[in-house]
């Protein structure tokens, strides 16, 4: 069904919540090593088309390729290929009766079956990559808002992913934390990951993004590299989006 | 009255006291008889106890399950319709209806052979309290942020997971007072279970008061032992939710 090259496939994904069409038909795909920036306006339908793709949302229609299984199929078992697509959120949801080290060593040990040792070991050399290794002991609750959010990241790397989600990670910041997680996405695009980012942040998408997808009602209705989106956008509606972001 | 009429006064009332508790509770060893109702009393609580908070979480489960779950459609969802609806009627009828008679029920119709009252009393307290203890662990998982569920499912943990290994965790510390409140509620509770013959504390203290004719101090001596247990449980679960809180600093 897809090509050695591509990671994850939508054809014709439908979502409805009740009467009301959120997704109405949505074709794309995510290749190996990709960074796909999808921006849009609040509503359009960009943050339920992210969480279909890991099955947080359950699609109403058409079909999802990660890998060549068609994980909308409901025999097959979501968990396994959640454990390989980490999803960051904008509420950072770490786990607030964990410490930070328990939060991260925990989906390995239980769905891995790695050693603790092992998973310690490697959450320590991402805590210490992201600069809070002396933060491992400490309760969610006793951290900043960027600090939590690239804990969260940390958190899904642990557990060595294909591909990385992430759902406005940096909506609920303080507007001086946002550098510091874009810094580590930026990073970890650097480093080859594949990654899929719905983001209000058009800095970013113009930086790192190869590819960025303008979703408007539910379809995507322009898509390209940054700089055709940027730079020479055709649809009214992006155009019209663009004047009110940028 | 002047100093000495006064001291005199205490001194008789204390050389009274002596031997009413004399007569009352060491002559004939009845204090035995008290021991075994205080030891019968725990072990009805403890046991409950523990039936209460098993049958809690699996009805809470259940029931949080249905009213989170997404798809409302397939065999799953029947499944759990189903499951839903018995725990319904399970509520409906223990909460409905009086504790001493679901005891008397348990003992004089179900466990028609029965011998010894205590197994069956920790049985119909342990199914009564679960009832409650069900909708107050229901009331905690749904207060838990979705967020927390969305998270723990994303990293690949299966629903009974992300329950066990998240979600319920957070629940209990949020639920740990209400649940001390129905600790002590079924602590109480089990002084009716001399209904069906078992000596516990209430029954013993108004077994020994109808020995004697005394009244005084035997029921006042329940009434103490009972205050004194709710205190140590009050301070233990007080001492348990302070551990609980060193994570939200």
């Amino acid at each position: 069904m897809t090509t050695n090259n591509t990671l994850i496939k939508v054809e014709n994904l439908v979502k409805s919540f009740g009467d009301i069409k959120v997704l109405k038909g949505i074709d794309t795909e995510i290749k190996h090593g990709e960074v796909v920036v999808i921006i849009g306006a609040s509503g359009s339908g960009k943050s339920t088309f992210l969480r279909c793709l890991n099955r947080l949302e359950e699609s109403t229609n058409g079909h999802i390729y990660f890998k060549d299984t068609d994980i909308t199929d409901p025999k097959v078992n979501i968990n396994v290929h959640r454990q390989k697509m980490g999803m960051v959120f904008q509420q950072f949801n770490l786990f607030p009766h964990m410490t930070v080290l328990k939060n991260m060593i925990s989906a390995p040990m239980k769905l891995l079956k790695m050693s603790k040792e092992d998973a310690t070991n490697k959450a320590m050399a991402l805590l210490e990559k992201v600069g809070l290794a002396d933060r491992a002991d400490a309760y969610p609750s006793q951290l900043s808002g960027g600090q939590k959010q690239r804990i969260a990241i940390v958190r899904a790397l642990c557990m060595d992913p294909e591909v990385m989600l992430f759902d406005e990670p940096t909506s609920a910041l303080d507007p001086e934390m946002v550098g510091e997680v874009l810094e580590l996405m930026k990073d970890l695009a650097k480093e080859g990951m594949t990654m899929a980012v719905v983001t209000h942040e058009m800095g970013f998408a113009r930086e790192v993004a190869d590819r960025v997808i303008f979703i408007d009602e539910g379809v995507i209705a322009e898509e390209g590299t940054p700089e055709e989106i940027f730079g020479n956008p055709q649809c009214p509606r992006l155009k019209e989006f663009l004047s009110k972001v940028l | 009255m002047d100093v000495i009429n006064i001291l005199d006064w205490i001194n008789n009332l204390w050389s009274t006291f002596v031997h009413e508790f004399d007569f009352v509770f060491i002559q004939g060893d009845r204090y035995k008889q008290m021991l075994d109702g205080i030891f019968n009393t725990l072990k009805i609580t403890a046991g409950s106890l523990v039936i209460g908070i098993l049958i809690g979480i699996v009805v809470a489960a259940i029931r949080s399950s249905y009213d989170k779950s997404g798809a409302r459609h397939g065999f799953g969802f029947a499944i759990l319709k189903v499951l839903n609806a018995i725990c319904k009627v399970y509520l409906t009828i223990i909460r409905g209806t009086p504790v001493v008679v679901q005891l008397m029920i348990c003992y004089f119709l179900i466990f028609i052979s029965a011998r010894d009252g205590v197994p069956v009393a920790i049985f119909a307290f342990g199914i009564n309290s679960g009832a409650y203890v069900a909708e107050i662990f229901r009331g905690g998982i749904m207060a838990v942020d979705n967020g927390q569920f969305e998270a723990g499912r994303s990293l690949g943990f299966n629903y009974v997971q992300t329950m066990i290994y998240i979600v319920i965790p957070q629940m209990f510390k949020a639920v740990l007072p209400t649940l001390c409140n129905e600790f002590i509620a079924l602590l109480k509770e089990t002084s009716v279970a001399g209904y069906v013959g078992v000596m516990d504390l209430t029954k013993a203290g108004n077994s020994i008061a109808g020995r004697t004719y005394s009244y005084f101090l035997p029921l006042l001596t329940v009434a103490a032992i009972y205050l004194v247990v709710v205190m140590i449980l009050t301070w233990l679960v007080g001492r348990l939710e302070r551990r609980l809180r060193k994570s939200d600093h």
